[in-house]
């Protein structure tokens, strides 16, 4: 900390000319991101901003992402923590392209992975006519959006987790098979412990994601009050309808973002060593 | 030397910032006649366009329903008009005209419905009574083509456990679909309409959306304009008889603030045009007598 305070000053005695290269470009970028969050607030609170934010569509879609964001988080830690741990600690042909797959929702379109939730799992999609056999048709359904969460979500919180995994020393590991340890004691006394952290921010950054979620959800789930509307479609259709209730309802998905991201950086912080 | 170069670079980023800053944001993607989303009216773009005294593109802001006919009909006036570029941006009436009210720069707005062009001009932004209605249209209800409900007529919307798609009442086709379940209400029994509104499983956005789910089989029916079923051939009409129908009335305005207004005026004369409303009619619109 010391250091780095020093160095800092350091590069400012020496060559003060130069810091702009730095400050200017910095600063645009900086403006960029505050002005429209800082705009979306001053508008905000000059309206009825209780009134709106109580009003009975935004406590449903509300309600109904919280629940939803939930659920796809703890899918993520149930199903992503043995994939993340078997992508960091085992060595397999085809992992490579295996954690390509993995990782591709990151950086798709969600409209594109909507169509493809859609291609896959609709009522007529390749997949989901078997689904339909015995009973089960996914779109316009709660656990569409779940489902739809889930698949941009997870990524980021195996992503995470894999990382935390592939960090610890391999020294406690063989360690662990001299003592005689099964894989499943090598995971849960070992590796799970020292990975903690890396699971609870990466499932932090996961629940964010999926609370943002939009392009797969309303291809995928559709749009119905309740039921499939969660916040970021009750904002783009509220945005046609009342500006007043987009902007409010924006504000309140900007704090509880502000709120997860807060915590996850107290995580961090305190991470020992 | 170099800190020029950077106080240089910096001004010249401030600059482009203020001229990006200087004509209101577009929120929009514009279409290209094809149908491609692409994310116009950048920097670039609006500097080309003052850069220019008389701007040859003409901006044209139209119902999502008219998404084929108008592509039509701007690349038939660009033919007739060379040199003259038509970028479109179509999306359901209410996101264009909020799109609008938010400055999104365009030249002519054609809705599908009153109530938005009306908002426009309530607003100040679209001259009062140069709005001229040059097509109406009207709703039906389409199944996909293997009619996974099995339904016939129209009494079938009723049938408790259907997945029926409708859009948002915000959407002018929205608005339209409830006003005929009203009227089909008065006329079967009564808590038709409840009934039916209890089988919506999704509102969606535009009109497209609706036809889009119900393509892809997702939905047992949902009512859109009878102008989409053109594209859409293989799916199953159920015909609304036109006394529980509604006339769908579509205004055309230039905006008060076009870039250039007799380009947008020449624009409306070629839709209401012989050779215009030839197109719309190709593409099942009705004339608007």
């Amino acid at each position: 900390m010391r250091q780095r305070r020093l160095l800092t000053h350091n590069i400012v005695s020496t060559n003060s000319q130069t810091v702009w290269l730095f400050v200017v470009p910095g600063l645009l970028l900086v403006l960029l991101l505050g002005l429209p969050l800082l705009a979306l607030f001053l508008r905000a609170f000059t309206s009825d901003f209780l009134t709106y934010a109580l009003s009975e569509t935004a406590l449903a879609a509300l309600k109904l992402s919280l629940v939803t964001s939930l659920i796809s988080v703890i899918i993520s830690l149930l199903v992503g923590t043995p994939l993340a741990y078997i992508l960091a600690r085992w060595d397999f042909p085809g992992r490579a392209a295996l954690e390509l797959l993995v990782d591709l929702p990151v950086v798709l379109p969600p409209s594109v992975a909507g169509l493809a939730l859609l291609i896959a799992f609709g009522r007529q999609g390749i997949f989901g006519i078997w689904l339909a056999a015995i009973g089960i048709s996914l779109p316009f359904t709660t656990a569409a959006v779940v489902i739809a969460q889930t698949f941009v979500s997870a990524p980021l919180f195996v992503r995470s987790a894999r990382i935390g995994f592939a960090g610890i020393d391999p020294q406690l590991e063989e360690a662990a098979h001299v003592e005689g340890a099964t894989q499943w004691q090598l995971f849960s006394q070992v590796m799970f412990p020292l990975a903690g952290r890396a699971l609870i921010s990466g499932a932090i950054l996961a629940w964010t994601r999926a609370l943002g979620e939009f392009g797969a959800t309303i291809l995928f789930a559709g749009n119905l009050e309740g039921t499939t509307q969660t916040m970021p479609l009750a904002i783009y259709l509220g945005f046609e309808r009342n500006l007043n209730v987009a902007v409010v309802l924006s504000v309140v998905l900007v704090l509880v973002s502000i709120i997860l991201l807060g915590v996850m950086r107290k995580l961090d912080k305190e991470q020992p060593k | 030397m170099k800190l020029h170069i950077i106080i240089f670079l910096t001004l010249a980023l401030l600059l482009l910032l203020g001229a990006c800053g200087n004509p209101a944001p577009t929120i929009s993607p514009i279409n290209e006649t094809a149908g491609a989303p692409l994310p116009v009216h950048t920097a670039a773009s609006d500097i080309a366009s003052t850069a220019t005294p008389e701007p040859k593109t003409l901006t044209v802001f139209a119902a999502a329903s008219l998404t084929n006919a108008f592509s039509d009909i701007g690349k038939a006036f660009e033919a007739a008009n060379p040199g003259v570029n038509v970028k479109f941006n179509f999306g359901g009436s209410q996101a264009l005209r909020t799109q609008i009210e938010q400055g999104a720069q365009a030249d002519v707005f054609a809705s599908a419905n009153t109530r938005e062009m009306d908002a426009l001009v309530t607003d100040g932004l679209v001259p009062a009574d140069s709005a001229k209605i040059f097509l109406t249209n009207q709703l039906v209800v389409i199944l996909p083509a293997k009619n996974p409900a099995g339904l016939s007529t129209l009494a079938d919307l009723s049938k408790p456990g259907l997945k029926l798609v409708l859009a948002a009442k915000e959407v002018p086709v929205g608005n339209y679909a409830l006003q005929v379940l009203d009227k089909l209400d008065a006329v079967l029994n009564t808590g038709y309409k409840n009934k039916v509104l209890a089988n919506v499983v999704s509102y969606e956005n535009d009109v497209k959306q609706v036809v889009a789910k119900i393509l892809l089989g997702e939905a047992d029916a949902g009512i859109v304009y009878l102008s989409d079923t053109i594209t859409a051939p293989d799916l199953i009409k159920i015909v609304i008889p036109s006394e529980n129908n509604v006339v769908a009335r579509y205004p055309l305005a230039a905006l008060s603030h076009a870039k250039n207004s007799a380009l947008a005026q020449a624009f409306i004369a070629y839709v209401m045009s012989a050779d215009g409303q030839t197109i719309l009619h190709k593409w099942g619109f009705l004339p608007v007598n």
